[in-house]
């Protein structure tokens, strides 16, 4: 369901990604690990189509359609998601709103109608439960004022209420003490799912403990340099990347 | 919450500024230009009495010894104000139609185009009924829900029509606020002022429903001078709202008005404008000079005015609503929007001028600009020597859209008074691109994220307009901030 191939991206006329394949099946989980400067947020930004983030070579194939020809609103109305490593503050705009917003704007995106207010109320609250978020929370600005665990909760929150096809959480256990990691962890293994793909980008194991991969690549250089199941990540915990990115140099 | 959502979904569905039709209605216009003769003219259209015209003549005498003001950070040719006309009134609306029966069906299908209902048994916005004064060019065409609000005590008419029935009500209040010698702009609305509304509550009466006027300017080369005034009587509540609107033409067409507010002890005056007068097209070709005069008094002790406005409209906006609180522990209030896009330019803002003890203000303002576009908040909070323990809390935030536009923040303060306390925050931001993206990942398209964005940024002052209007007001804000990103 996610062909990517020989790509290189390059931020600033910078090359970060120099010739990354990957390919993801449906409902699998793989994890990307791999030390800071590896590009590993450059390729979830390459990914979702962040302005700025140029692919000079290579192709992304999401679904069999090519991901570069869509804007980062239709690769969303698509089924791709990004959990992002900093949530953005968007003041005076409350989470319900923000959510609903975004979950009608893809059902939209797909030709269906929206869900009406009573109905969205009822979705959320049972998606909130289990992530611990209060309707205190979701009254507040989206982000604004929330403690790191909020929001990735927060985050999480999202991808339960947008259910995407794939989901790449970059760095979503960065910032995070061992309760809310838990609580995060949790949460994105009951969204687990044979018609959801997710792609884990980290730089610990320890959100693997809760998430466990199908496959494991260790990202270095800009190039995927060893890939084998999750006893994978728990070598690279003892070993440390270094040995890894001599291989690639 | 959900209206936001509703605005957000309607934002694509709105053309650029969809008011911008001509109505092809006969009309009886003044001959073009300004002397004494236009307002003998004006003032026996009327049928006025002769306080009135002399009134009219005297400001017009002290109008041609001033000048025209250059404080405010706005640009425009000089004015000619010899070549607009100074009355047209559609010729049907003349004899001034007997009932909403009366009055023309084009006038009719006009406002009904515009959304305005002018058939009582339709109710704006669904929520619940709202009586409408309806200002076409120079006269008042119709004021719906009369009777009901009779059997309150409620005047809601025409001021030409006040003039007529109340007069020693208007002779008593006209220029009471906002004096004949007050400013150029507003001297030469009292000159020529053609027609606004008028509004007087009675004491202790809650007005039973929201009052509206709604400005149309439809003929060409034809200045609009409405004048509105407003009086709320002791202990009594009123919340009106003045909505406008301008076809769209290449050449700038002058709004002067007048607005006069007086509360007396204990009342309440809740004033709202959505102003979306044609502001010129994307290259600054057209569009109104929007050069306003509005001004309420806190007459008695305890009452309070507050306004709000959203401003998207407009070539050039210049306008200051203020208040006078001359009672004790009186309060004034200044919510404002003000977004500018294209090459409008916008120098708004509030003076807040505190008499009497206790009493507080507050300013909440918040500018937007985009495209090649100019915003400037000016305001004044002057703190006089009895204004012991007076209060007041500024707010100014700025938002930035794109690297061509520009904000800036005037904040005039004078105190006389040592125990009197003014607090001013100011705050100037961009959109950013990390807000763009997120809301994009999450399947908002990008003028759909910039309207999200910028409503949020106006909650503040979006949440104090009646919820009737808070619907409109956030479209508004989507639709006037288009094609300003990308």
């Amino acid at each position: 369901m996610l062909e990517i191939k020989n790509l290189h991206a390059s931020v600033d006329g910078k090359t970060i990604l120099k010739g990354l394949d990957l390919a993801m099946g449906p409902g699998e989980v793989h994890a990307i690990m791999g030390p800071n400067g590896s590009g590993k947020s450059t390729l979830s930004y390459v990914i979702a189509g962040r302005d700025g983030y140029e692919v000079t070579e290579g192709s992304i194939l999401f679904n069999g359609r090519d991901l570069m020809e869509m804007e980062p609103d239709e690769r969303a109305g698509e089924g791709l998601f990004l959990a992002f490593q900093y949530p953005v503050e968007i003041p005076g705009v409350s989470t319900m709103n923000f959510l609903k917003t975004s979950l009608n704007a893809i059902r939209a995106y797909r030709g269906e109608d929206e869900l009406d207010a009573m109905d969205f109320l009822k979705f959320v609250r049972e998606q909130t439960a289990t992530l611990n978020i209060t309707d205190e929370l979701l009254k507040r600005a989206v982000n604004v004022g929330f403690s790191g665990g909020e929001k990735k909760r927060n985050e999480v929150l999202q991808m339960a209420v947008l259910r995407p096809s794939l989901a790449v959480l970059d760095e979503t256990d960065s910032g995070l003490d061992v309760d809310a990691l838990k609580i995060v962890g949790e949460g994105v293994t009951s969204l687990r799912s044979p018609e959801r793909s997710m792609l884990v980008i980290t730089h610990y194991q320890r959100l693997l403990d809760y998430v466990v991969p199908d496959r494991v690549h260790v990202l270095a250089d800009g190039k995927i340099v060893a890939s084998g199941d999750a006893g994978l990540a728990r070598e690279l915990e003892e070993k440390g990347y270094a040995e890894f990115s001599k291989a690639a140099a | 919450m959900a209206v936001t959502q509703e605005t957000v979904q309607t934002v694509q569905e709105v053309e650029k500024y969809k008011y911008g039709f001509v109505t092809d209605i006969d009309t009886d216009t003044a001959p073009k230009g300004l002397n004494e003769d236009i307002i003998r003219f004006i003032s026996a259209k009327k049928e006025e009495p002769q306080w009135l015209l002399d009134w009219r003549l005297k400001a017009y005498e002290h109008w041609l010894t001033m000048e025209e003001p250059d404080w405010a950070k706005v640009g425009y040719p000089p004015i000619d104000y010899q070549d607009a006309y100074y009355y047209s009134a559609p010729k049907s609306a003349e004899e001034g139609p007997e009932s909403l029966d009366d009055v023309d069906p084009e006038l009719l299908a006009t406002y009904e185009k515009l959304g305005i209902p002018l058939h009582e048994q339709e109710v704006l916005a669904g929520v619940k009924n709202v009586a409408v004064d309806a200002v076409f060019d120079s006269v008042s065409v119709a004021t719906t829900f009369k009777e009901t609000l009779a059997a309150h005590g409620v005047i809601f008419c025409s001021i030409s029509e006040a003039v007529k029935d109340h007069p020693e009500l208007v002779r008593e209040y006209l220029g009471s606020v906002v004096p004949y010698s007050d400013n150029f702009f507003a001297t030469l609305n009292c000159a020529v002022f053609t027609d606004g509304s008028f509004v007087y509550i009675p004491k202790g009466v809650r007005c039973p429903m929201e009052l509206s006027t709604y400005f149309r300017i439809n003929a060409a080369n034809t200045g609009q001078f409405e004048r509105t005034l407003i009086i709320a009587d002791e202990g009594s509540y009123v919340s009106y709202l003045e909505g406008c609107t301008a076809p769209m033409r290449d050449e700038n067409q002058l709004h002067a008005a007048v607005v006069e507010l007086v509360a007396h002890k204990d009342a309440e005056i809740k004033y709202s404008t959505v102003q979306n007068w044609y502001p010129g097209d994307e290259n600054g070709v057209g569009g109104i000079y929007n050069f306003v005069t509005k001004r309420g008094a806190c007459r008695g002790d305890d009452s309070k005015i507050s306004w709000t406005q959203v401003e998207t409209g407009s070539a050039i906006t210049w306008k200051y609503p203020s208040c006078i609180l001359q009672g004790d522990r009186s309060v004034g209030e200044f919510y404002s929007i003000a977004i500018t896009n294209n090459f409008q330019q916008a120098d708004t803002g509030t003076k807040m001028i505190h008499l009497g003890k206790d009493t507080r203000s507050r300013i909440i303002s918040k500018g937007i600009s985009a495209g090649k576009s100019q915003a400037t908040y000016r305001g004044l909070v002057k703190m006089m020597p009895n204004a012991s323990d007076a209060r007041n809390y500024s707010q100014c935030d700025s938002l930035l859209i794109g690297s061509e536009c520009g904000a800036h923040t005037v904040p005039y303060i004078e105190s006389r008074n040592r125990s009197a306390q003014v607090e001013h925050e100011a705050t100037t931001s961009k959109i950013s691109d990390d807000q763009l993206f997120y809301c994009r990942q999450r399947g908002i398209g990008e003028e759909e994220a910039v309207a999200l964005i910028v409503n949020g940024f106006c909650r503040e002052v979006l949440q104090e307009l009646p919820m009737e209007f808070a619907v409109e007001a956030q479209k508004l804000v989507g639709i006037s901030l288009e094609g300003s990103v990308g």
